[in-house]
């Protein structure tokens, strides 16, 4: 069957063709948003992209298949990327890829048996301070252990993305020095909550310092 | 050195909801903005940045303000501003900082910045997984059209501007300049030949500055307190004012600290982030990323003639030199973006190594074949010697292949990655002779890790 955006989307892309002097240009931006509406780059969305933008699909393709952020496959509902570069397994990072492989119940690259999840291996997520970390569709959780992880898969499964980006989502770093750890820190009020990273009250010139 | 405890590009971090408009104008957003469009030249806000010596802070550290010197726009040319934030440099999470807590510094930083360079729009290309951080700088640049700072007549002067944020889809390479403005024409996001340079021939065909977020998030800093003053903020000359630093690894207090250029990575380490875990001895340092050289530091300056640059630090540890663009050239690597890995005794060098370079091979764009396969063959090599299949001509065959990449491909990738690979193999020869001896003992990999977590939260 063919694949159509829905007409809010729709008045997306004209507004993002707006944006560029080239048509093509809006490829990615309009990849996305199939993405978000399909959960993946299907063959039916390369076509509709094609003709969209007046683009072969061949050219579309070849875009899809450069970047790791565009599936040409399905994939869970919820996906969930373990970061395994070097700042994140210094503190941990393989210890919490094989706990999310038993917890799910597959191993990394794959999708859990109920379509819950799918586990992918992540390269450097850019939340290096807070590691070990794994994103979750679009929020980061950071400052993980085993506990907090599971509490968060559990969150998950029982109460749904929502309510586990509310409790667990984590964002900005900067500020007063972390002392507990983070398991028994009381939850961020609101999903824009700033959970604070670290900076030492005595550091001679270090500023910035709001504790 | 000027009053070093005034936050200066952090100063609104604290802010309770500093990402609203409004907050951030009660804390001073946009006054030098509206300032700079209603009575400063472009001319002239084009000479205070230069004046302020940016190094360009996305890990090359080429000057911003000659970098806006190499515009020479036609008379037909629209000049567009590119902001790189791409951030995915293992080791780096500044950036992020910035479009989460302070976005509005960035747009302020961006009007002013498009105003002096003669431009009408700026693309901000923001890494795809920062979801959280493109909604945010959705709302706030929503937010200045709303008050009237983008548009046709921002501030009321006749000089349209408008900034879109362009997501990336999880590509290192799309950090590389060129390659950003291929992805940001929505192709592959594979590197162009140079020249033509972006100032020449960027997005579009059009002459284009590319530059990174901190960059551009200083400019409001520098117009107001003046280029000179801002320069002098640093501690070295030729590389000005302050930065954010970044510490991961096994230190105490992991996380992002504003200082002046030229601190020490010692006072990084042990006065801003707390010291090594444990107490611990420190054994290595990746001082920018993970493309810049290992430093260790039981290693001592050698510089024993008063010409060599970095003679001041004759017989000091390499992490007592300050951090600095050209006093960490000088000393062999590179300052990066200034976001620093720490490790401690226990960590093994051929490990660390492989999980730097099993990321340069996933990153790799398969363009140039060096670099697509070099990168690969690293990995095998390094896979053989972990695991104890490695053969003593091992070692040297790490350097070759890395002589091989370095410079014979179309961006800096390859170096980024021979760099790295050639310091690791320098600094800690005996560990990869080891190696290939032995394999790694069986608890290096993973119980690390385990205990890592339990002494964190203990």
């Amino acid at each position: 069957m063919a694949f159509a955006l829905t007409p809010e989307r729709e008045r997306q892309v004209d507004e993002i063709l707006t944006r560029y002097p080239e048509r093509r240009a809006s490829l990615l931006p309009v990849l996305w948003l199939c993405q978000r509406q399909n959960g993946w780059i299907s063959p039916e969305v390369v076509d509709y992209v094609s003709q969209r933008l007046d683009l072969s699909t061949a050219i579309v393709q070849g875009v899809v298949t450069f970047y790791t952020m565009f599936f040409d496959q399905p994939v869970g509902e919820n996906l969930v990327w373990v970061c395994r570069t070097l700042s994140c397994d210094l503190r941990g990072g393989k210890a919490i890829q094989d706990h999310l492989e038993n917890k799910l119940g597959c191993t990394t690259g794959h999708t859990s048996s109920d379509g819950k999840f799918t586990l992918l291996k992540a390269e450097c997520l850019a939340a290096c301070g807070q590691a070990p970390m794994v994103q979750i569709n679009d929020y980061y959780f950071e400052n993980l252990d085993v506990e907090i992880l599971d509490r968060i898969i559990d969150a998950h499964l029982t109460r749904g993305a929502e309510a586990a980006v509310r409790e667990f989502a984590t964002h900005a770093t900067f500020g007063a020095p972390r002392k507990a750890p983070i398991s028994t820190a009381p939850p961020p009020p609101s999903p824009e909550a700033v959970r604070l990273a670290s900076q030492p009250p005595s550091a001679p010139d270090s500023v910035g310092d709001k504790s | 050195m000027s009053n070093p405890s005034k936050p200066l590009l952090t100063a609104r971090y604290g802010v309770a909801e500093g990402w609203k408009i409004a907050n951030a104008e009660r804390a001073g957003a946009y006054r030098v903005a509206k300032r700079a469009l209603a009575s400063i030249e472009p001319a002239t806000l084009k000479n205070e940045v230069k004046k302020a010596n940016i190094r360009g802070r996305g890990g090359a550290g080429f000057p911003a303000g000659v970098k806006w010197g190499f515009l020479n726009p036609g008379p037909n040319d629209q000049v567009y501003l590119v902001i790189n934030a791409d951030e995915s440099e293992p080791g780096t999470f500044k950036d992020r900082s910035i479009m989460d807590l302070d976005p509005h510094r960035l747009i302020e930083g961006a009007i002013i910045s498009c105003y002096a360079i003669g431009s009408h729009v700026a693309y901000i290309y923001v890494r795809g997984e920062l979801a959280f951080s493109v909604a945010r700088l959705e709302e706030a640049i929503a937010e200045a059209r709303q008050a009237g700072y983008l548009g046709d007549r921002p501030f009321g002067v006749d000089h349209k501007i408008e900034i879109y944020v362009h997501t990336g889809a999880g590509a290192y390479i799309c950090g590389e300049e060129t390659a950003l403005l291929n992805s940001l024409e929505g192709r592959r996001g594979e590197p162009r030949l140079k020249p033509p340079f972006p100032a020449v021939k960027g997005v579009f065909g059009m002459p284009t500055i590319v530059n990174n977020v901190e960059t551009i998030a200083v400019v409001p800093d520098v117009i107001e307190m003046g280029g000179d003053a801002w320069s002098a903020l640093g501690r070295l000359p030729g590389d000005g004012g302050v930065r954010l630093y970044g510490v991961s690894g096994h230190v105490r207090n992991p996380g992002l600290f504003e200082a002046p250029v030229g601190i020490t990575m010692r006072e990084l380490i042990y006065d801003y982030a707390g010291g090594i875990l444990g107490d611990r001895p420190l054994k290595a340092v990746i001082p920018g990323g993970s493309s810049t050289p290992v430093l260790d530091p039981r290693r001592l300056v050698d510089a024993p003639k008063e010409d060599q640059p970095l003679h001041a630090w004759h017989g000091k540890s390499e992490i007592d030199v300050p951090m600095g663009v050209d006093t960490y050239r000088a000393l062999g690597t590179m300052l990066g973006t200034c976001c620093a890995i720490v490790m401690d005794d226990t960590v093994n060098m051929v490990e660390a190594c492989r999980n730097l370079m099993r990321f340069y091979k996933h990153e790799s764009c398969g363009q140039c074949t060096p670099c697509r396969e070099g990168t690969g063959w690293l990995v095998d090599v390094l896979d053989n010697l972990c695991v104890g299949r490695g053969k003593p001509e091992d070692v040297d065959l790490l350097v070759n292949i890395s002589n091989n990449m370095m410079g014979n491909t179309i961006c800096a990738f390859a170096d980024g990655t021979a760099m790295p690979m050639l310091g690791f193999v320098q600094k800690f020869r005996d560990e990869f002779v080891d190696a290939a001896r032995n394999g790694l003992p069986a608890d290096v990999r993973h119980d690390n890790s385990v205990r890592r977590i339990v002494e964190r939260v203990a």
